[in-house]
């Protein structure tokens, strides 16, 4: 009872959230509400019993992302730049869209159902296994690093490739625009 | 510059050390409580960045320069790949930790999945300084009162 009526006042706090996000055209004050849109995600997960998942959100997508998108606005400009046409193709297309994924969830288990497909295949071994022949309390850290370790591998490498990238395009960037203001002098 | 944001500069000096702790109890203690390298890692670049933030880009690069930020980078994966290399050396599968304690096996996971997870944050700590570093880096087109 008590849960249901948390979902139902996290879930319209994220439609709000949502809403003021797309109405605002001051960025400082979207990037702030994205800040909560994800702490308040964060908060659904820990009412799903998700906490790895939920910690992983606060501390990425409310901590880290809020800082790097103030860096990209501080480069950047402040306010959104206000488009000429006003189309109605956005509309539509979100709307399908969502219309879709509500489709889809109608053929999904319910949540915590036993019978669900995800709890049917490897899952019971990995949380027998997790427990007897490696003895970690923590499941989601055995098949994180233990039963999926190549995935993580490849996801470490994925955040590697990304720092680079974006170290080599800001650091080249950079370079450039000292070139240019030598040349202008 | 230095004679603003007292307040700030008292309560990151206060709260810098407790960050890093917090960071290294998640990192470690992940086998038993929510958490791991990527958290961890995100928790530990957070004290650089705050820091950073308050004290300015010069004293956190003076804390952790960035070429040690551009190593740590690449070692975290190679930490963590070079750990399935040894597996393989010693003639089990890459990344089968059971190769580091053959006769007890579930001490060897727990070695194995220690080097990883701390081959994660390494590299997670490093990149998000990294990338801060970019980007605070650049010369700022804004000024304070601008925000």
């Amino acid at each position: 009872m008590i849960g249901t009526f948390v979902d139902i006042v996290l879930f319209a706090m994220l439609v709000l959230t949502a809403f003021a996000i797309v109405k605002t055209d001051r960025l400082f004050a979207v990037v702030m509400l994205s800040g909560v849109f994800s702490l308040l995600s964060a908060l659904l997960f820990v009412a799903l019993d998700a906490v790895d998942v939920a910690f992983t959100e606060a501390a990425v997508g409310a901590g880290i992302s809020t800082v790097l998108m103030l860096g990209t606005i501080a480069l950047t400009s402040r306010t959104e730049k206000k488009s000429s046409i006003s189309s109605p193709l956005p509309f539509i297309v979100v709307l399908i869209t969502g219309v879709a994924l509500v489709y889809g969830t109608i053929d999904m288990p319910n949540f915590g159902d036993a019978a669900a497909p995800a709890q049917q295949h490897v899952a019971p071994e990995y949380l027998k296994g997790s427990l007897e022949d490696v003895e970690i309390p923590n499941v989601v850290t055995t098949i994180l690093a233990s039963y999926r370790g190549y995935d993580t591998l490849g996801e470490t490498a994925v955040v590697f490739t990304a720092g680079i990238g974006v170290l080599l395009l800001l650091s080249g960037l950079g370079r450039r625009r000292k070139d240019e203001d030598e040349e202008d002098a | 510059m230095h004679h603003h944001h007292l307040i700030l500069r008292v309560v990151t000096k206060m709260l810098v050390g407790a960050i890093m702790l917090f960071a290294f109890y998640v990192q470690f203690h992940g086998d038993f409580s929510p958490g791991g390298g990527f958290q961890a890692g995100v928790i530990m670049a957070v004290a650089f960045i705050l820091y950073g933030i308050v004290f300015g880009l010069d004293k956190a690069e003076q804390v952790f320069p960035p070429w040690l930020v551009h190593k740590l980078v690449a070692l975290g994966v190679l930490l963590y790949a070079g750990v399935g290399v040894v597996s393989m050396l010693l003639g089990y599968n890459y990344l089968d930790y059971d190769a580091f304690s053959p006769h007890h096996p579930s001490h060897g996971q727990h070695w194995g999945i220690l080097l990883v997870e701390l081959g994660v944050g390494i590299t997670v700590t490093g990149v998000m300084v990294a990338i801060y570093y970019a980007f605070a880096g650049r010369p700022p087109p804004m000024k304070d009162e601008d925000w």
